[in-house]
């Protein structure tokens, strides 16, 4: 099991070093580069030259690249191009703050969706089931924004029971930020719940076509029991998947949501520098946000190995 | 598609496929239809800011007070005609490579697939965010960074749909006639392969609607004042602290139209294979 482990690791670590390959090479190799973004219409030839200069843009690209990816792991992400600043502390700041909403959305998202693929596995063909699968379409096909001003349209501005802004700084202490994140948090929830439960339920599914789910409803064992204990323990590994994929989905959910609650977090940043077209902090936003996501990826394959004893102790 | 089929397969089809049949055609004729069916023009401001849905403007008017119903169906013709184009170039784009990647096979299946494995360890929307940041927001640049993203997915369908067809006896045959790559591609396998195809054109249709819309919402997508339903999210996104409904209206117009196809793709699949219509 340890050489399997290990070769996933060292395969996560290669699909992030193509990443950072593609992501470079995405903003270098694209016709239009940095010096002409910062400028605009009114580039003169004298000038361009000058910021290439400035910002050593008349190296190498592989030298650029190697000098990129070695501060980018130090921590040094570079400076700004439109306020000249060191990028690193304002991405540290807001990394902590998607990953507090990201954080809490997973711990709410996560149990509560596979328990409810469970239940409706419990109660198959049931009302419960109909209604999981109308809602799993609905949010499949509904698009993050709707669903935040729905919430915002009932509970901010109709009952006022939650802020429709998430406005939050360093001074806001943990259980107000619980509070201010509560609509953030439920439009991530919405999203990725019907979808998870749908896949968990698939997943089962699956399983309770075996043999030993047969035999185990042949000798008696109650419905409930054969779907906990018989099948879920075979069908971990799909579910661990597609908490993963999830995560990951998550990941690029938190984008929009944080555009729509004007929370100060990493997406909004990067959608903010993009407009901007602040390459280097779209280069380290896009990177932190690709390995967050293959990392998420990783660990998923390292549970569903370690889930699985066929896998852990293979012959 | 032979129309005898279609008429058995509509036949079948439960009253959700109808539906989504229904909806989807809708919004086609909105698309072709709109900008003639529009009572008041796409820019013109033709009453107050939000003011709220009367007999003149049945469903209001927007943030520039633009008529509401109008802008939704000269936004339909952009949303709809954009995704289209953005399905329509990931297909010919992913489809292509996909057959010849499982055709060709060695090193060109070799490094197509790692190609496409790393763009897929990518969310899709960091990956455009970091395209669109060098390239800047225009309706090309908008259309052929999705359309490649989003081929990947085509890509990895195509090349399995292949593989599995490519080992068929009756490719085996035509190869061993001395028949063309192109030819066996044309005749031989995309005939086979084409049900998993078109469910799959559906969905993707109905992912790069979302996708379009969620870019023209960061305002990185379709510039104003064309209209497109993303984009008037944005721009009416202020209405909802004065208790307005305005950016709900181009949402669900949004929503509608997904939902429409997705229900269609559903019922495609289940008349396609009987006995997934039962197993679920």
């Amino acid at each position: 099991m340890l050489s399997l482990v290990i070769r996933r690791l060292l395969t996560g670590l290669v699909t992030l070093w193509l990443v950072s390959v593609l992501i470079f090479a995405g903003t270098e190799i694209l016709p239009g580069d940095v010096a002409s973004a910062i400028l605009g219409q009114e580039r003169t030839p004298e000038a361009l030259q000058a910021i290439r200069k400035n910002l050593a843009l008349d190296q190498p690209p592989t030298t650029r690249y190697v000098r990129w990816l070695t501060q980018f792991v130090r921590g040094d992400l570079g400076k700004s191009l439109v306020s000249g600043t060191d990028i690193a502390p304002e991405i540290r700041n807001r990394l902590a703050n998607t990953a507090f909403l990201a954080g809490v959305a997973a711990c709410i998202s996560i149990p509560l969706s596979i328990s409810l693929g469970l239940l409706s596995v419990i109660r198959r063909s049931g009302f419960i089931d109909k209604v999981i699968n109308a809602v799993a379409l609905m949010t499949i096909s509904a698009p993050e924004f709707l669903v935040a001003y729905v919430l915002i349209v009932v509970f901010s501005v109709r009952f006022r029971l939650f802020p429709s802004l998430a406005l939050i700084s360093d001074a806001t202490g943990f259980w107000d930020r619980l509070y201010i994140v509560t609509l953030p948090v439920g439009t991530i929830v919405l999203a990725v719940l019907a979808y998870v439960m749908r896949l968990t339920r698939a997943a089962i599914i699956g399983v309770l076509s075996s043999p030993y789910i047969e035999m185990a409803i042949l000798k008696g064992v109650s419905w409930p029991r054969v779907v906990l204990r018989h099948a879920l323990p075979n069908a971990l590994a799909p579910i661990i998947n597609v908490v993963a994929l999830n995560l990951a989905y998550l990941i690029a959910g938190v984008v929009v949501v944080e555009v729509v609650f004007v929370y100060p977090g990493i997406g909004q940043l990067m959608v903010d520098s993009v407009s901007k077209r602040d390459v280097p902090v779209v280069q380290a936003c896009g990177l932190i946000f690709a390995s967050a996501y293959v990392g998420l990826n990783m660990i998923a394959d390292l549970l569903g190995v370690i889930s699985n004893p066929r896998l852990r102790h293979p012959r | 598609m032979k129309l005898g089929r279609i008429s058995v397969l509509s036949r079948r089809a439960p009253f959700t496929a109808m539906a989504g049949l229904v909806i989807v055609s809708l919004n086609a004729l909105a698309a072709i239809l709109g900008p003639d069916l529009a009572p008041y023009g796409e820019a013109y401001p033709a009453g107050e800011v939000w003011g709220t849905p009367s007999l003149e403007f049945w469903l209001g008017l927007d943030n520039l007070g633009r008529d509401m119903l109008s802008r939704l169906l000269f936004g339909a013709r952009t949303t709809i005609s954009i995704a289209l184009a953005i399905t329509l170039l990931s297909f010919a784009l992913g489809a292509a490579l996909g057959f010849s990647s499982a055709l060709i096979g060695r090193w060109v299946d070799t490094a197509l697939s790692r190609l496409v494995d790393a763009l897929m360890a990518v969310p899709t929307i960091i990956s455009a965010l970091v395209v669109l940041s060098v390239l800047g927001t225009s309706m090309p640049v908008l259309i052929g960074t999705i359309a490649v993203l989003d081929s990947t997915r085509v890509f990895r369908l195509c090349r399995a749909v292949g593989l599995n067809i490519a080992t068929m006896e009756y490719v085996e045959v035509a190869k061993l006639r001395g028949e063309r790559l192109w030819w066996i591609v044309r005749r031989e396998i995309l005939p086979n392969a084409l049900p998993p195809l078109v469910a799959e054109f559906g969905l993707r249709f109905s992912f790069a609607i979302l996708f379009v819309s969620s870019l023209s919402f960061l305002g990185l997508g379709i510039q104003p004042p064309t209209a497109d339903w993303g984009g008037m999210v944005r721009d009416n996104a202020q209405a909802i602290n004065f208790g307005g409904l305005a950016p709900l209206l181009p949402a669900m117009a949004i929503t509608q139209l997904t939902i429409g196809i997705n229900l269609l793709v559903d019922g495609f699949l289940s008349a396609q294979n009987p006995d997934r219509a039962r197993a679920r």
